[in-house]
């Protein structure tokens, strides 16, 4: 029988259960929970046995596209594999059975774990110090701006502006409004760098800091950090490195050592967490002496009594979110980094570059290559040639998944009109990429030949064209019974 | 694609209509197009003053969100509440029904620097 149904509510029968409780043997209380807060009616929750809840989500699992599943090649996101290994030690008792709210010194083992992973984040990044808590990227970066916020003003020298390429991830400007300055765009010069004499001209008195990703979203290192650096600091100004493209980077350069003062990093990205619907994030934060008092509070310090969390701190900016950030998936990256060791994580590095080129090299026959020098982890394409024939480049993106590929990340950045971005990663084979690259290959002779085919994709997918115009007009987000 | 020839246009895709001292704004058919199925149209309030270059509302489509950037000088005096409700006129009528605000002149002037529609034709043409 084919599933096609929606949603478990639609399976859903009135008295059919999956699970039998004993008879409560103990009297109800009354009083014990305040009138106020007792529920009137009962919950709309689907009635299902157990049988139809696991057929249930894993045939909704195999209409999905996953890491597990396939090749996922979204640019600036790093959807590496995710080693099993990661979750078996995530799922230890020791770990997985923590309260928060259980004393530190009966989780010295946890703390240790942060500790220490605090230590590889800011060796790899050559930053002294480092907070755990922020949840996601975005997160990491708005927790940055806070403590540059406090910088600036103790010492006395409020600013107002801070400074993001035309290239930037759409997170920073969001950021910059949420810690309350305002967002002041530069354009990047014909090679897709950061242009000096634009900088020098935008950089002034006001400004508080410059977000730079490295290498940015065209994939391209910032050949001139060291200068950009300089004009920053001259101004009493500071360096934020957006760390979504770390993965370029590890073990061959660091964002400490080129002059960053702050730099997130995306766990779920660079170190195999996992991404998107597959867990939460988390986007620690590592810092230099400079922004260190301004850490949100606690900071895991060693003292003799062991490991401790350290509220002493009269700069701090406070808390960025409830306990110690999301735990699970530093135990994950923790293992991963102990299983790659540092030749492993430089290996990673070097061989999601080779990977990236790779299919640069395969593809820029058929595609236009806008900014083509230097490229490291990722290859952003233009799909100009094929929408000049009237094919779409969200239409080759579709037909992609005809293909059992997820589509590379599409119209990002917004300096490459009809953009391709491809992330290959390092943990995709040579026949993978070949597959892959082949694929897009044959979409562009399709796009000759017969340009309905493409136009009309997907058609091998369990749902197939969807009107994203009515999804964003109408947004619905909340399941009504009918 | 159309560009009507009594229309003045800017290098930020918006349209300008001209009758009197009030101008009618709203974005090219090329712009709609690039942009796709617009889904939210942000706009001013009537009263708002804006110089020519300034951002006077903001424009999301499925794939990504645009300013929108005044090509006069002045005040508005009218904007189109339609676009609240129903946003895709901008893709279907972007001319006519989809127009954004109407502004009083205060600068006349500034009418001359913007671009005839032939001039931004051969503008997008090289794009």
């Amino acid at each position: 029988m084919k599933d096609n149904t929606n949603s478990i509510f639609d399976k859903s029968r009135p008295g059919r259960t999956g699970y039998t409780l004993p008879h409560l043997n103990i009297q109800p209380q009354d009083g014990l929970i305040p009138e106020r807060f007792l529920r009137r009616t009962q919950p709309n929750l689907p009635e299902v046995s157990e049988g139809t809840v696991v057929r249930h989500f894993v045939n909704l699992s195999t209409k999905n596209h996953h890491v597990d599943k396939g090749f996922y090649p979204l640019g600036s996101c790093t959807m590496k594999y995710n080693p099993k290994v990661n979750n078996k030690i995530a799922q230890l008792p020791g770990f997985a059975e923590l309260h928060p709210f259980q004393p530190s010194a009966t989780a010295q083992g946890a703390l240790r774990l942060m500790r220490e992973l605090g230590r590889a984040f800011c060796e790899i990044t050559g930053m002294d110090a480092i907070t755990l808590q922020p949840a996601a990227g975005a997160h990491g970066e708005f927790t940055a701006l806070l403590m540059m916020r406090a910088y600036h003003a103790h010492n006395g020298s409020p600013r107002k502006k801070v400074i993001i390429p035309d290239s930037a991830h759409g997170t920073n400007p969001a950021s910059i409004i949420m810690a309350g300055y305002e967002v002041e765009q530069i354009k990047s010069n014909s090679k897709g760098l950061l242009d000096l004499d634009a900088l020098k001209a935008a950089v002034n008195e006001d400004t508080a800091a410059l977000m730079l990703t490295n290498p940015n979203t065209l994939g391209i290192f910032e050949s001139g950090i060291e200068k950009i650096a300089d004009i920053i600091h001259d101004a009493d100004a500071l360096l934020y490195m957006d760390g979504a493209n770390l993965n370029a980077l590890m073990g061959i350069a660091r964002p400490g050592d080129m002059g960053f003062d702050a730099v997130h990093l995306n766990l779920h990205k660079t170190f195999s967490t996992p991404h998107g619907g597959g867990g939460p994030g988390s986007g620690p934060v590592a810092v230099n002496d400079k922004l260190e008092p301004f850490l949100p509070y606690p900071v895991i310090d060693v003292k003799d009594e062991g490991y401790i969390f350290d509220y002493e701190r009269p700069l701090s900016i406070g808390r960025v979110g409830s306990f110690y950030g999301n735990f699970a998936v530093m135990v994950r990256a923790y293992t991963y980094i102990l299983m790659m060791g540092s030749e492993g994580l430089t290996r990673a590095s070097l061989a999601a570059i080779v990977n990236a080129n790779y299919l640069k090299n395969k593809l820029r026959e058929y595609f236009d290559l806008p900014y083509s020098e230097n490229i490291l982890h990722e290859v952003v394409f233009s799909g100009s040639r094929q929408a000049k024939k009237g094919v779409k480049t969200r239409e080759i993106a579709k037909r992609l998944l005809d293909y059992g590929f997820h589509a590379p990340t599409v119209y990002f950045p917004l300096i490459v009109p009809e953009a391709l971005m491809i992330e290959p990663t390092e943990t995709e084979t040579m026949e993978t990429l070949d597959a892959f690259a082949q694929a897009l290959i044959d979409i562009d002779k399709e796009i000759d030949e017969n340009p309905e085919m493409v136009k009309s994709a997907p058609h091998t997918t369990p749902v197939r064209q969807l009107d994203e115009a009515a999804a964003s007009r109408k947004l619905k987000l909340k399941y009504t019974k009918e | 694609m159309e560009f009507p020839p009594e229309l003045y246009y800017t290098k930020e895709h918006e349209w300008s209509r001209l009758e009197g001292d009030t101008v009618t704004i709203g974005i090219t058919d090329y712009a709609q197009s690039e942009l796709g199925d617009v889904v939210f149209v942000e706009l001013p309030e009537t009263g708002a003053k804006f110089n020519h270059g300034d951002v006077f509302g903001t424009i999301e489509a499925v794939k990504a969100v645009s300013d929108m950037y005044s090509p006069v000088s002045g005040e508005v005096i009218e904007i189109n509440t339609a676009l609240e409700e129903t946003p895709e006129l901008v893709n279907q009528s972007p001319y006519e029904e989809g127009w954004m605000i109407k502004m009083k002149l205060s600068d006349k002037a500034v009418i001359d620097s913007l671009l005839s529609a032939e001039a931004y034709q051969k503008m997008i043409e090289g794009e």
